[in-house]
């Protein structure tokens, strides 16, 4: 029998059950639109969080005490002053080093209140990070070594506070302490459902006072170039531990970073894909399911068909094709499902879906497999039929 | 000489192995069916003649003995073989006609066609003729529940013959057909017979329907018991039926030929 004749014939057999055929489909479709729309979440997450620590700007290296790996607990700071002097040393310019003091706390303004991050920072900020101030200005060097009470807010944090109204030269209450705002952030948006636009920025020294600590959690360090970051990590690392023997100290660079952020995402990706596997596992018992009681029911239909010529793999081949034709028209209506429910969950809400040509070959190339695997068994049995057996069915 | 034969079997046995214990449904059976013969096959239920049936069909193998179908012995045949086998030398019409339901009677007769690799358009051509010559070329179109049971037949007749087979086997082709529809489809047979050389097997329990054949093998207990020519009411001439008898036994049977230019090819 000719390929294109088999597969007539599968389609005719499809057709004259349409109900059944649509519900054997509708597992095919739930299984592939839930790999495609999982995988499609998983990679916009994946390449918003890529694009957001690309964003912070090049050749940046984080300076955090302890270790950074997935299972370390956060380290608590015995850096201080001096080390940052120490640190702006080997960089060679107060305008490649950033650092931060965190602390959660309210900030009032008038009856309105909000719980933000407070980062006691240097001026230079701006000019490691990418971080553009919409109206006002930044810190200034003068407001960090003389300690001024002046902050710069984030967009969500001026929004709630003070409403359209510009915050500039008002009056806001952090920790109990009066502060003048010299600026708004603007805005960066939303990641994974966290606001990074509420928060504050006020000089370290003042926070330093406020919070009546000296230390300092973290420094960001910037490189000339992609050939020097790594040689400067080390020596920075050196320096550290030269100075603090008993501590471990880390520098991570962007890419680091984005390798961890990767892996945990790549991995909770492929849990996601597995799991949508498992409902396409499903859909694929049925297809088998469905395709036993096909052979069953067309007993005679095979036995005749035996009688006037077909071999056993002219058998097979017209059952196997019909539960391939099954598992990929079900595969690409589900293809089709998974790409608009993808499309409108990025419209529709925060969550990124970033739609990959791989993962949509991937979820066809399966549905036809799944075709395969669970019709091999239906077509084998119809094609070992008995002719005289077959024939006498009723 | 034997190898003329259309479908010949020699000492041909056929047992069933049911839960351990052999049953035998054939104990022995030889006979030859000439090309362009007409043969009864008759015997009451259990005889064996359905066993035959699908043994001349090449639908079964035998236990024991040799059979060979259009020439070509069936020991060792794989069921891809069997199957070409099939196509090229046996037409099958059954009693329930056996038509696919959802298909055109077109399509129907051209599906043996199928299954030798013909392109659609050759097949549809040739459906078409034969369809002509079983005087249904109007119906072509139709589905088999838009055509009376006498139509139904006439399309698996047309089936069985688009492949042009050297044998008709007809299980019972009359069982669901009225006398007077029946007798229309048997006549057609007998008209294909003789037009198209083909040799037709019918396997029948009606007397009236054995009577119209011009061989009558009657099976019993596995063996055929008889095998006698009867008085050919519709040919003309006398002589060659009468010199038939003298070689009508349960190993002979392939002497005379209707047609004796078709025979002797």
């Amino acid at each position: 029998m000719r390929l294109a004749e088999a597969w007539r014939v599968a389609l005719d057999a499809l057709r004259a059950n349409r109900m059944r055929s649509g519900l054997t489909m509708l597992g095919m479709v739930i299984g592939v639109g839930a790999v495609v729309i999982l995988v499609a979440l998983g990679t916009g997450t994946k390449n918003e969080v890529q694009a957001q620590v690309e964003g912070l700007g090049s050749n940046l290296l984080l300076v955090v005490p302890g270790q950074v790996s997935l299972n370390a607990a956060p380290a608590v700071s015995r850096l201080d002053q001096s080390d940052l002097d120490a640190i702006i040393r080997i960089a060679g310019d107060r305008d490649r080093v950033a650092v931060s003091l965190t602390s959660g706390e309210n900030v009032r303004a008038g009856n309105e209140q909000v719980f933000t991050s407070l980062l006691g920072v240097l001026e230079t900020t701006p000019k490691v990070f990418l971080r553009d101030v919409r109206s006002g200005a930044y810190l200034t060097r003068t407001d960090v070594e003389t300690g001024r009470r002046v902050a710069v807010l984030g967009s969500s944090v001026a929004r709630t506070l003070f409403g359209e109204r510009d915050p500039v030269g008002q009056q806001v209450t952090i920790a109990g302490v009066r502060f003048r705002v010299i600026g708004v952030f603007a805005p960066l948006g939303q990641s994974l459902g966290v606001d990074r636009d509420n928060e504050v920025h006020i000089p370290l020294s003042t926070a330093q006072r406020l919070l009546a600590t000296k230390r300092v959690d973290a420094f960001a360090v910037k490189a000339p170039d992609a050939q020097t970051i790594d040689r400067l990590g080390r020596d920075i690392v050196a320096e550290l531990h030269r100075r603090h023997p008993d501590e471990e100290f880390s520098a991570v660079t962007q890419e680091q970073i984005l390798g961890v952020l990767g892996d945990i995402l790549g991995v909770l990706t492929a849990v996601l894909a597995a799991i949508a596997g498992i409902s396409l596992l499903v859909g694929g018992v049925g297809v088998s399911n469905i395709m036993l009681v096909s052979v069953r029911e067309r007993t005679r239909e095979i036995g005749l068909r035996m009688a006037l010529g077909a071999r056993p793999r002219d058998i097979g081949l017209q059952f196997l094709l019909e539960a391939v034709l099954l598992t990929t028209i079900g595969g690409l209506l589900g293809i089709a499902f998974g790409v608009g429910a993808s499309l409108a969950t990025a419209a529709l809400s925060p969550v990124p879906a970033a739609l990959t040509w791989w993962s949509i070959a991937l979820a066809f190339g399966v549905s036809c497999a799944v075709g395969i695997v669970f019709g091999v068994v239906p077509a084998q049995r119809a094609g070992r039929l008995d002719p005289v057996v077959a024939l006498r069915t009723e | 000489m034997t190898s003329d034969a259309a479908i010949e079997a020699i000492d041909v046995a056929r047992t069933y192995a049911l839960d351990g214990v052999s049953v035998p449904a054939l104990r022995g059976v030889s006979l030859s069916i000439g090309h362009g013969e007409h043969v009864a096959l008759v015997g009451p239920s259990g005889s064996g003649k359905s066993t035959l049936m699908h043994l001349l069909g090449g639908l079964d193998q035998p236990t024991s003995g040799r059979l060979r179908i259009g020439g070509r012995d069936v020991a060792g045949l794989t069921a891809a073989e069997m199957a070409h086998l099939r196509n090229a030398t046996i037409g099958f019409v059954f009693q329930s006609f056996h038509l696919l339901s959802r298909t055109s009677a077109l399509d129907n007769v051209a599906l043996p066609l199928v299954y030798r690799g013909m392109g659609a358009r050759e097949r549809r051509e040739r459906a078409a003729q034969m369809l002509e010559r079983v005087g249904l070329g109007h119906r072509i179109g139709h589905r088999p529940n838009q055509l009376s049971g006498g139509e139904q037949q006439r399309v698996a007749i047309a089936r069985a013959l688009v492949t042009e087979p050297v044998v008709l086997l007809a299980d019972e082709p009359t069982g669901n057909l009225d006398q007077a529809t029946g007798a229309a489809v048997l006549e057609l047979l007998e008209q294909l017979n003789t037009a198209e050389g083909v040799a037709v097997v019918l396997v029948t329990h009606d007397r009236e329907v054995a009577a119209r054949a011009r061989r009558q093998i009657t099976m019993r207990d596995g063996r055929i018991v008889a095998d006698t020519a009867v008085v050919d009411r519709t040919a003309s001439a006398g002589a060659p039926d009468a010199a038939r008898a003298d070689h009508a036994g349960p190993a002979g049977g392939h002497g005379t030929p209707t047609d004796a230019g078709e025979d002797r090819r």
